[in-house]
This record gives structure tokens, sequence and C-alpha cells, in this order.
């Protein structure tokens, strides 16, 4: 009977957890431009991942497999993030920034502590004005590449 | 000295957690491994007190990551709904949320438990605050970001939340 119920838990989740995999990463395709795309990556980290090793961890039982597996589900919390923050932060310090934006807080107050960082985010947007301006949907396309 | 201890402790444990072979030499092992990984951090000085909590709160810390799943659910979900849309909302924005953490190690808390969750990406961080990138109205929700600080905050100063 336990073994039954454990089963159907098991199952569940890694049903549940395939589905948000796939959306994920239908989302990865959809989904318009990079800052939107970073965000269909942020569901497989959490809920993919953590789905489908939690339906590990109930196959596996009360054993050293579990505790390792729990471990993975640990450190991949704290790597994940971290890894995804340092993807936006690049393409943050290169100048990118996502189309049809409606509120942008860094452009009306520029970092005031580090101003040679912020002359470079003003120059880098102000180099991409104009290409926007002349050419706005191949710039469209380049962004997206960037 | 104390916390060397404690570090050795953790270290041993997860080498017994992640070798399953019990036998004498192979303990032994992993026991000299970690006093001696503790010897060269330390003698490295690498940690400073600022990058630590000063004491650790277990069973808070606990409730916190309780919560944080049950945010990331339910985010999870909002996102999931927003790429299955048939028409893509435009309301991506860049925030700043203010980070009143003192030390270094819950800042780094706030900060990934804001990209953790889908939805909002923490982009960079400044001396008091994070920008934050959000990809809906929904997810630049700034009364949930401040909770979310707050309850960081009180895993570092439990005074706080109890004096406000």
């Amino acid at each position: 009977m336990m073994v039954v119920v454990v089963d159907i838990l098991s199952w569940a989740s890694f049903i549940v957890g395939g589905f948000f995999l796939f959306v994920g990463s239908l989302g990865m395709v959809r989904l318009v431009d990079f800052w939107a795309r970073l965000h269909a990556a942020s569901i497989i980290d959490s809920a993919g991942v953590g789905l489908i090793l939690l339906g590990m961890m109930l196959q596996g039982g009360l054993s050293l497999v579990t505790a390792k597996l729990a471990l993975i589900v640990l450190f991949l919390f704290i790597t994940g993030p971290t890894a995804s923050h340092a993807v936006a932060n690049a393409a943050f310090m290169s100048g990118s920034r996502p189309h049809d934006m409606v509120e942008d807080v860094t452009a009306e107050t520029p970092p005031k502590k580090t101003p040679s960082k912020s002359k470079k985010t003003k120059t880098a947007s102000a180099a991409k004005a104009p290409k926007a301006a002349t050419a706005a949907k191949s710039s469209k396309t380049t962004r997206k590449k960037s | 000295m104390m916390r060397a201890i404690v570090q050795i402790l953790g270290l041993f444990a997860l080498w017994l957690v992640m070798s399953g072979v019990y036998q004498p030499l192979i303990i032994i092992f992993g026991a000299i491994s970690s006093i001696l990984c503790v010897w060269i951090i330390s003698r490295l000085g690498l940690v400073d007190d600022k990058a630590i909590l000063q004491r650790f709160r277990f069973f808070a810390g606990l409730r916190y990551l309780f919560w944080l799943t049950v945010e990331i659910g339910k985010a999870d979900w909002a996102v999931s709904k927003v790429i299955l849309a048939t028409v893509m909302p435009k309301q991506q924005r860049l925030i700043g949320v203010p980070a009143r953490q003192k030390s270094d190690i819950a800042k780094v808390l706030f900060a990934n438990s804001i990209t953790i969750t889908p939805g909002t990406v923490t982009v960079e961080t400044e001396a008091d605050h994070l920008i934050v990138h959000a990809l809906t109205d929904e997810a630049a929700d700034m009364a949930g970001l401040e909770d979310m600080g707050a309850r960081v905050c009180d895993l570092e100063h439990p005074e706080r939340r109890e004096a406000s």
C-alpha cells in the first residue's frame, strides 16, 4: 500500500516536473528577447530540476542515494541563480537592455558611485539609438543574438 | 577555534555522505583531508567577519526555505502562463529593490532568492540596492520583493522585526 502511494507521488512529481521542463524549453524558443528567455531558463532551474529530483528521492527511499540527491538539489539551488545572475550581469554591463520596457530605473538615475560604469552604459545605449531608429527590424535581430 | 571545529565537522559529514564507503582507511582519509582544508582556509585568511552570519538561526532558516519554496512554486506557475499565453505581454522593466542586509552572505541570499524565483532576475548589485529585471507586472510586485528582503533581514537580525 505504502509502495503504491510513494510510486504515485513520485510519478506525479516526474510528470509535473517534465511539464515544467517542457514549458521552460518552449519559453526559450518563444519569448521575445534575451531577458525574457532568462526567465524561461529560471523555470527549468527551479521547478523542472527540483520536481524531477524530488521524484527520484521518493524512488530512492530512505537511503544514501536520497541524501546525495538532496545535496544535488541544494547545490543546484545555489549555483543555478548565481550562473543566471552572471549571464544577466554580463548582458547588462555590455549595454544590452530589454526592449519594450515600461520602466527603467537605470535610465533615469545612473549609478552614483561608479561614474565610469554609467558613462560606459550611456555611450553604449547612445550608439545603439541611431541604429534602432534607422533599421528597427535588423537591430531587433542583432539584439536577440547578443 | 569553535568555527574551525564546526567547519571540520561539516566537511567531514559531507565526505561521509558523498563517499558511501565506510572502511577505516577511507574514513581516516576523510578526516585528514577535512582538517587540511580548514587549516589551509584559515591560513589564507579569506573569510572575514563581514562575510558570514554572526549566528545562524537554523529553524528560522528552515522556515524561510519553506516559504521560498512556496513562492517559487507560485512564480513558476505565473511565468508558465506567460509562456503558454497566445499574446506575449510587453511589461518588462528594470526596477531598484532596496537591500538593507548588513552581511555579505545575507545580501547574496537575498539576490539569489530573487533570481531563483522565476519572473525576476537580479541584474546588478549596488551598495544599498539591487537592480532587478522583472518579466511581468505581477513579478514586479514591489511589496512582495520588499517582504522577501525583510524576511532575509529577519534571518540576520531577529530584533529588527520585533522593534518595528
